[in-house]
């Protein structure tokens, strides 16, 4: 998978970066210019229109349950980018640090942190959503938390794997040489070097917590329902699919979209990255 | 060989005891006080008093693990905090459900991936690899569920062929069962044979430079038959890691999938429960899906030997 373009040639043209790259940057429009204007306010019943109106000239995406579809889809990309941003960093604070350790400290560390991961990854976002939506009740943050976690482990080892390849060379040694401790070698040489390692994850474990978050939602279980959220619109709109299908296509079509554009993005940029440092890892 | 299978088996059983105590402290100790969990804040001290009493929750938390510990080791967790039923019998009941679901999908996501992947490889310059590689990305990118909803308003509400939803056992009859198997099934394999083709690819791309396919071609054998024969075999080696990993995902998929098409099933049981603050039952059947996992991987690593003659030797 990781090759995907490169091997078809496409690499050199690196369309997957361009699309991909294209298509995030028309959510993140979307949520930036949801902030400041929407056609009309997203979760307000309009006045003057019918339950379920086909998308027309003043109404993009059509009308749901008299609310507009168009409006509610720009300020979803809201919500998806808000959880994605903080479930990710969330993942990377704590993930790329514990990698870190892993790749220098010693053994027992590394053998404790990767164990560790093994067993977080049995844990999938949904089910330790799920989970903590049994407790807490439903919620945005209980969905970014679960996300959050369940990401780490890819993290940690992404980072490892990456720091193990650093570490081994020259110029490490010669910082060590020069007298430079294990805080300043991870700071000053391992973190700049796997930096693009980590962009790639971080492109793809976005695109896992769209899906995650959407999932979420779909179930009742993240997004509140004041709140614009394209797997909750999937969810109002199956009981009614048979008398108005669009509005289950737009918010489907906008995750899609989205989820494309971040894995576009991480195998573009992946092709972009050292592939000396990539075949290592 | 049977080094192998002896320190993974050891990993297992600790990784099980260890997931199992992270699940139960979870349930137990962050929420303070289980009781007003299911009962609500606005509960009486006397009403939560009696529910402690009745389920044993005033009991020392160690006693309480090892009293759920050994109910899940002989298929009885205890009883429900809200119906009051035993658990036992109610999982193992929805379990046949979901492992139909995820076994159905999982068989009719490999009849689909493999094939689609070693094609998108043998054809990795022509438009047409291209194209299916191209398909293959935008399917991972679409959630199952929402394939499950596009599904019932084409081919249930629309068209009239499939039920949209519901449960007939095999045995009450089993047309009927398939007829409401097909539409889930479906939803959650596409998605997965998505992901799962892509896999297939790198990996039938990785076996087509080795030399044993060339050889296998000079002692006479066609391009079809070498591969099949020697390459998909090799190839199988990293595919089948991806699909014990695919198998977690897969069970969590129709955790929402059974929630789209209200199959009585494991996920339609657990969302069920957190509904009803049911913290006993939503432990339970965590840690089953965990321990589903936990065993799949365990699964996945001996599988591995016996595909990898290499690995049999070594240690």
């Amino acid at each position: 998978m990781t090759s995907l373009l490169r091997r078809s040639g496409l690499g050199r043209l690196n369309a997957s970066l361009v699309l991909g790259g294209t298509l995030v940057t028309l959510v993140a429009l979307a949520a930036l210019v949801s902030i400041v204007w929407t056609p009309y306010p997203p979760m307000r019943v309009l006045s003057g229109v019918g339950n379920f109106d086909p998308p027309s000239g003043s109404h993009w995406f059509g009308i749901g349950f008299r609310r507009d579809i168009f409006s509610q889809v720009i300020a979803g990309a809201q919500t998806t980018l808000l959880v994605g941003v903080v479930a990710v960093g969330l993942a990377a604070l704590v993930g790329v640090p514990l990698g870190l350790v892993a790749a220098m400290g010693p053994r027992w560390l590394s053998e404790l942190v990767m164990r560790t991961s093994d067993l977080v990854l049995a844990f999938p976002a949904l089910l330790l959503a799920i989970m903590l939506a049994a407790i807490y009740g439903q919620g945005r943050v209980v969905a970014m938390v679960a996300i959050g976690i369940a990401s780490i482990p890819t993290f940690a080892r992404v980072t490892r794997s990456g720091s193990l390849a650093v570490l081994a060379s020259d110029f490490v040694l010669a910082a060590r040489a020069a007298g430079r401790g294990p805080l300043g070698i991870a700071v000053r040489h391992v973190l700049p070097n796997i930096a693009g390692l980590l962009i790639v994850q971080a492109s793809v474990a976005f695109a896992l917590a769209i899906l995650a978050e959407a999932a979420l939602a779909y179930l009742g279980l993240g997004t509140p329902p004041d709140t614009p959220s394209w797997g909750r619109m999937l969810l109002e709109a199956t009981p009614v699919l048979h008398r108005a299908p669009h509005l289950a296509i737009f918010p489907g079509l906008a995750i899609a979209i989205s989820v494309l554009g971040f894995n576009l993005l991480g195998d573009g940029l992946r092709d972009r990255l050292d592939p000396k440092l990539l075949e290592r890892s | 060989m049977l080094w192998r299978l002896l320190t993974r088996t050891g990993v297992l059983l600790v990784s099980l005891a260890v997931a199992s105590v992270a699940v139960f402290a979870t349930m137990n100790i962050l929420p303070g006080d289980p009781a007003e969990v299911a009962l609500g804040v606005n509960a009486t001290e006397g009403a939560k008093a009696a529910l402690r009493t009745e389920f044993g929750l005033d009991r020392p938390l160690p006693v309480q693990y090892a009293d759920w510990m050994g109910g899940m080791l002989t298929f009885d967790p205890g009883i429900s905090y809200v119906s009051k039923a035993a658990i036992g019998p109610q999982v193992l009941d929805r379990l046949l459900v979901t492992l139909w679901l995820v076994g159905a999908a999982m068989a009719l996501a490999i009849l689909v991936a493999v094939p689609m992947g070693t094609w998108m490889a043998v054809r990795h310059r022509h438009p047409d690899g291209v194209a299916l590689a191209a398909v293959s990305q935008v399917g991972v990118a679409v959630p199952a569920f929402l394939v499950g909803v596009l599904f019932i308003a084409v081919f249930a509400v629309r068209l009239r062929w499939l039920p949209s939803g519901g449960w007939v056992a095999p045995a009450d009859d089993p047309v009927e069962f398939v007829r409401h198997l097909v539409l889930p099934a479906t939803a959650l394999a596409l998605v997965q044979a998505a992901v799962l083709s892509r896999y297939v690819r790198s990996a039938v791309l990785d076996v087509l430079r080795e030399d044993y396919l060339r050889t296998a071609r000079a002692k006479g054998l066609t391009p079809v038959g070498a591969m099949v024969r020697h390459g998909l075999r090799n190839a199988a080696i990293p595919v089948v890691t991806v699909l014990g990993l695919q198998l977690a995902t897969l069970l969590v998929g129709a955790v929402v999938v059974e929630q789209v098409f209200t199959l009585p099933g494991l996920g339609t049981l657990l969302l069920g429960a957190v509904g009803q603050r049911d913290l006993l039952m939503v432990q339970t059947v965590v840690m089953l899906l965990v321990a589903a996992v936990l065993i799949i991987n365990w699964l996945v690593d001996l599988v591995y030997v016996v595909l990898d003659p290499r690995l049999r030797v070594a240690r």
